[in-house]
């Protein structure tokens, strides 16, 4: 059967010939050299599908639009990383070195994106993260050819963990997804809840993907007797924590659940009855300000779920890569990822979606992180109008100090 | 407060209980499983999307139609059953008598297909269903705080099961289909119309999915994939009860929910695991299962 399929594939191709004999092969060649090529990997049909998947495509795509008539081209491909390392890393070489890609976007779940970091830094390509968690990225694990567009863990714990702690929560348990994400988030947050004088009383870790049932977790925790019940989770497994911490009733017995990473699909899907009063934190929304509102705007005939960070993430940090690519020439930018993610760096950002900001030496790119709260039904006044903002971190402080990350190549 | 292994005793009983709440779920679906193998000899790995379907069904018919859910739980079944009829008329009936690989190649790339039309269509964060008001609010049994939600899905998952078990052993209707399963042609020559029969079964195998489906939606958020993390374990829970052994697969569903709560005690970091290593040292044990017959 495949001897059959080639040997048709080789007469369709004979075939074709002298049809492809008038083509311009020079200047065919010479676009292939004048293109970018940007490759998405995240999860398309998973538990993160919805806060990454189809709606952040949509944003790339967007990005690459804006950027037709600068005198070259822009090819966006993207693929499922099923949220498995192998998957992802195996993906991101094919793309290199059988597509030509010069640009990993996202990489998706905390433990896909330290392997795509690994793959794209052997093959001096550039990665630009966009939703995965794991503050490693620009810590132990940080790499020159990477920057850390939207959040970390640090930057949750911080924020979240932070303001809990202040508002009486000093006491936790926490329901830890078993993977480099939860293990991350969790030890991020415990710094900070025990620096800011509280306690950590224990942990359960569920296994990752496939809990659905998280109730006997929940009673774990609440058997703690701890204050707050922090989940170092995300997707649907936050989703469902905290439909079941609450038909176990322990909101009502004065238990707080700290959603220590909740994206506004999340909201949606838990719905405001049951999500209502809960904190969160993201670095983007789209009821922001007149620029995030006009970004959503012109996304909207294009999705179908509510723009979280990691979308706005994929948008703004294409479009970053695009201005530093046309800045130092596209040949240039393609031959080498170091030096065009150093020309990133040096480069001031601005963009709708997170206004101005800038990219740090060990890759963070820094910008202000927002304390939400979700509204109650009656407060909602129309589609996707779930969060009330309730305190604003600046940039220079809402992630970890640069000295504090052990990244090996930033010079003290 | 005693301690049994280390472990307070109320949060182990709390444990137990909720061990038991999962297990009606799987008992319900591997029931399913065990009747559409017993009869069709199909091994029906669109039995986690149609219990997705059910699921959707009812969210469906309350966001568009207003219908809540104890209308739900009645028309979903008969709607998704009907669905499951129309596959097996169309699809699996060319499969009876082909290798059972066949019909789990077949049914696996409509699960597949299925969950991608779903997920395209609403998206993977999944859709609220709210637990109807009869049944809200929870008990406070001393050593934990009980959803009348969980305690219904529990009472219900039961009398299905009974039921199921009655009609299948102890009916004529049982005794027919039963018999058709041993000498098909035989059957028929009595004046019994089996191929309808085979039909009716499957689609009373998708409605069971579909009923499990409707009850899991208050408590699991409504999304594509609710079905395929549970169908593996569904699928060990047959093979360690014996496939096609329908008592079987209703005890071993409860018993395996029970252990898995435990697990998750002792061990949270295996309890996903848990149920595969016991499958793994039944089948070297008993290849045909604890209640199978070889």
């Amino acid at each position: 059967m495949t001897e059959c399929t080639s040997r048709r594939g080789i007469l369709k191709a004979a075939a074709a010939l002298p049809a492809m004999g008038g083509l311009p092969w020079r200047s065919a060649r010479a676009q292939a050299a004048n293109t970018v090529k940007i490759a998405l990997l995240c999860d398309f049909g998973g538990t993160y599908r919805d806060v990454t998947g189809p709606t952040e495509l949509a944003c790339i795509r967007q990005a690459a639009a804006e950027f037709s008539n600068r005198g070259f081209n822009v090819e966006v491909l993207y693929g499922d990383n099923q949220n498995k390392p192998d998957v992802g890393s195996n993906l991101a070489r094919q793309w290199i070195d059988r597509d030509g890609v010069d640009v990993v976007v996202d990489g998706g779940a905390s433990s896909v994106a330290l392997a795509v970091n690994d793959v794209v830094r052997e093959k001096n390509k550039v990665f630009l993260n966009t939703s995965s968690a794991t503050s490693d990225l620009t810590g132990s694990k940080c790499s020159p050819n990477t920057v850390h567009w939207t959040y970390d863990t640090w930057m949750l714990a911080k924020s979240t963990g932070g303001a809990t702690v202040k508002a009486g929560g000093d006491t936790w348990y926490f329901v830890t997804a078993d993977y480099a994400f939860g293990h991350a988030l969790e030890r991020d947050t415990t710094t900070f809840v025990r620096n800011a004088g509280g306690k950590v009383l224990g942990s359960v870790r569920t296994p990752f993907p496939g809990t659905t049932d998280f109730s006997s977790f929940i009673l774990q925790a609440q058997a703690s007797k701890a204050k707050v019940i922090g989940l170092a989770n995300a997707g649907s497994d936050t989703v469902n924590c905290i439909k079941q911490a609450a038909e176990f009733g322990l909101t009502k017995r004065g238990i707080k659940l700290a959603s220590l990473l909740m994206f506004l699909p999340d909201v949606h899907a838990i719905g405001l009855q049951t999500a209502q009063g809960l904190i969160c934190t993201e670095t983007f929304y789209w009821d922001l300000n007149d620029r995030t509102r006009a970004f959503t705007k012109k996304m909207r005939p294009n999705i179908s779920v509510p723009l979280c960070m990691n979308h706005a993430g994929g948008y703004a940090a294409v479009l970053h890569y695009l201005k530093a690519a046309a800045d130092m020439g596209v040949a240039q930018a393609r031959a080498n990822g170091v030096e065009t993610v150093n020309r990133m760096k040096a480069m001031p950002c601005d963009d709708d979606c997170f206004g101005p900001g800038q990219i740090r030496q060990d890759g963070r790119k820094l910008h202000p992180a927002y304390l939400f709260e979700v509204k109650k039904p009656e407060e909602s006044r129309g589609e996707w109008d779930y969060y009330k903002l309730l305190q604003t971190t600046p940039s220079e402080e809402a992630f970890r100090p640069l000295g504090d990350g052990g990244c090996s190549f930033v010079k003290a | 407060m005693d301690d049994i292994f280390g472990i307070p005793a109320p949060l182990l009983f709390g444990q137990l209980l909720l061990g038991l709440i999962n297990g009606a779920f799987y008992a319900m679906l591997s029931l399913g499983l065990a009747v559409i193998f017993g009869l069709l000899n199909i091994v029906n790995m669109a039995h986690g999307a149609q219990f997705m379907m059910g699921a959707f069904c009812a969210w469906m018919l309350l966001a568009w139609a207003g219908i809540g859910y104890w209308w739900a739980l009645i028309l979903s079944p008969i709607i998704i059953g009907f669905t499951g009829i129309v596959l097996e008329k169309l699809f699996i009936s060319k499969l009876y008598k082909l290798d059972h690989l066949y019909g789990l190649l077949l049914t696996f790339g409509l699960a597949l297909i299925i969950e991608g039309v779903f997920r395209n269509e609403f998206g993977s964060s999944g859709l609220p269903y709210r637990i109807p008001p009869e049944l809200s609010g929870a008990w406070d049994l001393g050593f934990m705080f009980m959803p009348i939600y969980r305690g219904w899905v529990v009472v219900a998952a039961l009398i299905l099961c009974l039921a199921t078990w009655l009609i299948i052993e102890k009916t004529r209707l049982g005794a027919y289909l039963r018999a058709a399963t041993e000498n098909a042609a035989l059957v028929q020559a009595f004046g019994v119309n089996v191929p309808r029969m085979v039909t009716l079964t499957y689609g009373f195998g998708v409605a069971l999915a579909a009923i499990g489906g409707v009850l899991a939606a208050p408590i699991y958020s409504v999304n594509p994939q609710m079905g395929s993390n549970l169908i593996i374990v569904v699928f060990a829970v047959v093979v360690i009860g014996g496939m096609g052994s329908i008592l079987g697969s209703i005890l071993t569903g409860f018993a395996l929910g029970i252990v898995e709560g435990l697990t998750k005690v002792f061990w949270p970091e295996a309890s996903a695991t848990v149920i595969f290593v016991i499958m793994a040292i039944v089948l070297l044990a008993r290849p045909a299962g604890l209640f199978g017959r070889a």
